[in-house]
């Protein structure tokens, strides 16, 4: 089995209704990602999962010198940020890519696959 | 000493795919894979030379590999895990040229063409893994330089490992989209020998060799799937006139070609699967272009060519794929059909003015319509765009023929 990040990328500027249009929109999405996370839980997929809150609440630590030093905003200024996240356990990345086309409808978002490193 | 060394390379490429395709089954790594094939080749170099080629190459091969890999495996203790799985997956069924071996090989197959994998290396890494040409004749077949080819393999295998890409041939449910795959890079494998780019030989007999002979196991494993017939008989008629295609060094067009040179075998084998394709009835694009080799190969000269099949075929096949190079190849057949007024009205409407058989179509056509002038820049533009030495000597012999 192996762990992927299955993350959620989105605009860095939110609107109203989050990366969505309309109300409706968003709580269709929110809906349809809640159904998806109790098949991925009932599946034994599941290891951990969460929405972000924007990239303007970020803060970043450096904390290599004598005081740590901290700045506003995000590490990096970019059009499109990570909006939110699956953690999941997979037997391969056949499988780990059926459930990101899952994942990606619910949310409707594009979603990134990528293997946790080494034992993971 | 020179010609057993020849030998043991010869027998070695012709075994590795299977050898790599078995060992990866056993060790389920492409790493432990490719360090043990290339140790048991330096095993045979020693040896075979002296003792001679073993009565079951293969089946030795695989054995001092196998025994290699565990070596390998047991100095290095922090694997120990893997040996013990090792150990347990060892196979002692002796080697057969066909059965669960090859279906090794398919198994090998579909993951270096999985669709997580960037196309190019895709390509790459079949011609590596499955073909056993080495990383100088990948990186000149592709024109970059071998450090480029290299970098693109070796992440091709890091993202393979890192990710869990798995070792098996797709279900049911994904085979439809990821054979597509699969007979891109057997076609793209073939194209390039055929056509191939760069100032070397035109013509690259040992690639259309392996995509044809990695056709033949993908039909073997798979003959419900008619596309893989199709795929076959396309390149097996395409390969039946490699020999008559190129003459002191230039491209010999199809109505010049001498048509005895052409493989009859290789025809007959092709018509026999067109044949096959459609008792099935289920077209798709390489049957279709299987369909138009098959017209081409049974005209018993050019003139004779049922050039109102040709057309109807690609009508056909623009349905399936409405793409300006379909659109190119269609208009070709039309101008033997309609004229070459018609056919150049339907080319110039093509935005294809960055390939080289779009010029040189309509340089053909405008010399057939006694437009010498234009038909001169058109050539120029042509031979520009290829890099194929054989269509360069053609084309400047065309165009020297105008006055």
């Amino acid at each position: 089995m192996t762990h992927y990040l299955l993350a959620v990328h989105g605009p860095a500027e939110m609107g109203e209704f989050g990366n969505y249009g309309s109300k409706e929109a968003m709580e269709e999405a929110f809906a349809a990602t809640d159904a998806f996370n109790d098949r991925l839980r009932a599946a034994g997929h599941w290891v951990f999962a969460g929405g972000l809150a924007p990239a303007s609440t970020a803060t970043v630590v450096d904390g290599q010198g004598e005081t740590p030093v901290l700045t506003d905003g995000p590490y990096l200024e970019t059009k499109e940020v990570l909006g939110g996240f699956w953690v999941i356990d997979a037997p391969d990345l056949d499988v780990a890519l059926q459930l990101a086309a899952e994942g990606s409808k619910a949310c409707r978002g594009r979603v990134e696959v990528r293997p946790f490193d080494g034992l993971g | 000493m020179k010609d057993a060394t020849a030998a043991v390379e010869r027998v070695f490429r012709e075994e590795y795919g299977r050898l790599i395709a078995a060992l990866t089954r056993r060790f389920g790594d492409l790493d432990i894979a490719e360090e043990a094939a290339a140790e048991a080749l330096v095993t045979a170099l020693e040896k075979w030379p002296q003792s001679g080629v073993p009565a079951n190459p293969g089946g030795w091969l695989t054995t001092t590999a196998g025994n290699r890999a565990i070596d390998r495996i047991r100095r290095e203790k922090q694997r120990d895990a893997k040996h013990q799985a090792a150990l347990m997956n060892a196979d002692h069924t002796p080697h057969e040229p066909t059965g669960p071996v090859e279906d090794d090989r398919l198994r090998l197959l579909f993951t270096c063409c999985h669709p997580a994998l960037a196309p190019e290396a895709r390509v790459a890494l079949t011609l590596r893994l499955l073909g056993g040409l080495t990383m100088p004749e990948i990186a000149q077949a592709f024109l970059v330089p071998e450090t480029t080819m290299a970098q693109r393999i070796t992440r091709a295998k890091k993202k393979i490992a890192a990710a869990n890409v798995p070792y098996r041939v797709p279900t049911a449910a994904d085979l439809p989209e990821r054979l597509g795959g699969v007979l891109t890079v057997l076609f793209l494998v073939f194209n390039e020998g055929y056509l191939a780019t760069g100032d070397g030989d035109p013509v690259r007999a040992e690639l259309t060799a392996e995509a044809i002979r990695l056709t033949r196991i993908l039909r073997r494993l798979l003959s419900g799937e008619p596309e893989v017939t199709g795929l076959l008989a396309l390149l097996l008629l395409t390969e039946a006139r490699r020999e008559a295609r190129v003459r002191h060094g230039q491209l010999v067009p199809l109505d010049e070609q001498d048509r005895a040179g052409w493989n009859r075998a290789l025809i007959d084998e092709g018509h026999d699967l067109v044949r096959e394709c459609l008792a099935i009835n289920q077209p798709g694009r390489y049957q279709i272009l299987a369909a138009i080799n098959a017209v081409h190969t049974d005209a018993r000269t050019a003139a004779d060519t049922d050039w109102s099949q040709v057309v109807a075929l690609y009508d056909q096949l623009t349905r399936l794929d409405p793409s300006p190079i379909v659109a190119l190849n269609r208009a070709v057949a039309v101008a033997e059909l309609d004229g070459p007024e018609v056919a150049l009205a339907l080319v110039d409407r093509l935005p294809l003015t960055g390939y080289h058989a779009w010029h040189a179509t309509r340089a053909e056509l405008l010399r057939r319509l006694g437009r010498s002038g234009e038909a001169k820049h058109a050539y120029d533009a042509a031979i520009t765009a290829t890099q194929n030495t054989a269509e360069r000597a053609y084309l400047t012999r065309k165009r020297g023929e105008l006055v």
